[in-house]
């Protein structure tokens, strides 16, 4: 992440890299609307994922392709709420229960059940570990990562060219903004009417019922696009060469 | 239970971008190697699948040849994995097999040799950087490489089994899974034992000596 926002990572393709940088600067400008928190959990998300696309070492949160959203918010939130280490842990662990619950109920695969397993699933785990972060209760974390789940249901997986970049670099940007929104919602004492394992299963079966060109296999939404399927032809003539 | 652990959630510790094409892929070219015990000179890998049609972006290729060089899934060279190849001396050749067929959507065929022997494994992906090797040396396995794992290739023979049992136990070395796999009756049979204790070059130079053995791989996660 530190790699990401201090110089330009771009990846094997081309496609993405160096927007953390660039975000980094427009945040110094003090210009930014959404400054603070939020600003820097999109822009350390933003950083892992250009150095995950670039195949530098991340930590898979659940996903590689999903490893931005959770580190950006911990971070975030962590530093500006002052946590000790061992709190960053534990939330870290807090996070994980979350995953774990949404893995072994649902799925966390994008090819399984879109990008709402994979950034839903992250984002639900990153509001909930905030929400301790914040020392909200264990029922405010499980609000939080319902009302960031909800968010984030039906999202597609139309990766294009087939790379995990466009659009998955800056989902996981915008995953760490509504993770750190539905943190605070929570912890203001919202609740989400639908309980959090319900929103799980539901997002399950949201997963089972896209048809798979919307999996995984880019066949269809953003891959599809004029601009997707010319970047496609593109990107592997260069790699034919 | 799909996930028995928080630490396959928050986890692996990898290069990107994928943990099913990337981590994954490492495992097995690296898993394959170990049973091979050695550096190869050359190596052949077949794609099928999704591996097939999307190894490119993910770094597929790139991974399996890592993995191959004994690099580990968050060693940072993974990038560099084909010059490495050439500078060690190993011609890696890729087959793709991008039509339907009867394979687990990510898997990979990895066949190793040098002027000494060759080995022939089958690795599928099942995300997450969770893998399991399907075949090896035509035998039909199922071996994660999660825990401990003595490989041991012998003559498909009465007391055979029993011997290495024995031979572990001895050294206080407890057997958490095991499968016996071969070709047909009386022929060429190959055990796969995954145990709770590491073990060590001794047990492996034991079970050598046992007959009826006639080659031993040690895997260690």
């Amino acid at each position: 992440m530190e790699k990401g926002i201090n110089e330009a990572v771009l990846s094997r393709s081309g496609l993405t890299g160096g927007d953390a940088l660039r975000l980094k600067e427009y945040a110094k400008s003090g210009k930014s609307l959404c400054q603070g928190v939020v600003l820097d959990a999109v822009n350390y998300a933003l950083a892992t994922s250009e150095v995950n696309a670039s195949m530098g070492l991340i930590v898979a949160t659940p996903t590689a392709g999903s490893s931005g959203v959770l580190p950006g918010c911990l971070l975030a939130a962590g530093r500006h709420l002052e946590n000790s280490r061992q709190q960053m842990v534990s939330a870290l662990f807090n996070a994980g229960g979350i995953g774990y619950v949404i893995a072994n109920n649902a799925t966390i695969s994008g090819a399984a059940g879109g990008c709402q397993a994979e950034i839903g699933a992250a984002a639900a785990m990153a509001a909930s570990a905030v929400v301790e972060l914040a020392g909200g209760s264990p029922e405010q974390s499980a609000h939080a990562a319902a009302i960031a789940l909800k968010n984030l249901l039906g999202l597609v997986c139309d990766p294009v060219a087939g790379l995990v970049e466009v659009p998955c670099v800056k989902r996981n940007s915008m995953g760490a903004a509504a993770s750190i929104v539905a943190a605070d919602m929570a912890l203001a004492g919202i609740t989400s009417v639908i309980p959090c394992d319900e929103v799980i299963e539901a997002m399950y079966k949201i997963g089972t019922m896209l048809p798979s060109c919307l999996r995984e296999t880019s066949l269809a939404g953003l891959a599809t696009t004029p601009t997707g399927q010319e970047l496609n032809r593109k990107i592997n003539n260069k790699d034919k060469k | 239970m799909r996930y028995n652990s928080i630490f396959d959630i928050i986890g692996p510790i990898m290069v990107g971008p994928s943990s099913s094409h990337t981590a994954g892929a490492a495992r097995i070219g690296k898993t394959a190697r170990d049973i091979f015990g050695r550096q190869p000179t050359n190596a052949e890998i077949t794609l099928y699948g999704s591996f097939a049609q999307t190894y490119r972006g993910h770094g597929t290729d790139l991974a399996l040849v890592g993995g191959i060089l004994n690099l580990h899934a968050d060693d940072e060279d993974m990038v560099n994995s084909f010059q490495l190849a050439r500078d060690r001396g190993v011609e890696i050749i890729f087959k793709i097999v991008p039509e339907e067929s009867d394979y687990h959507p990510n898997t990979a065929r990895v066949r190793l040799s040098d002027s000494e022997g060759s080995l022939e494994a089958v690795g599928i992906s099942l995300g997450g950087g969770k893998i399991t090797m399907t075949e090896i040396e035509g035998f039909k396995i199922s071996l994660s490489g999660d825990s401990p794992t003595l490989l041991v290739f012998h003559h498909d023979r009465y007391g055979a089994v029993a011997r290495v049992a024995q031979a572990l136990a001895c050294k206080e070395i407890n057997i958490g899974h095991m499968e016996v796999a071969r070709k047909s009756r009386g022929d060429q049979a190959l055990m796969v034992i995954e145990t709770d204790q590491d073990l060590t070059n001794e047990i492996i130079e034991d079970v050598k000596q046992i007959d009826h053995v006639y080659s031993v791989a040690l895997l260690t996660p």
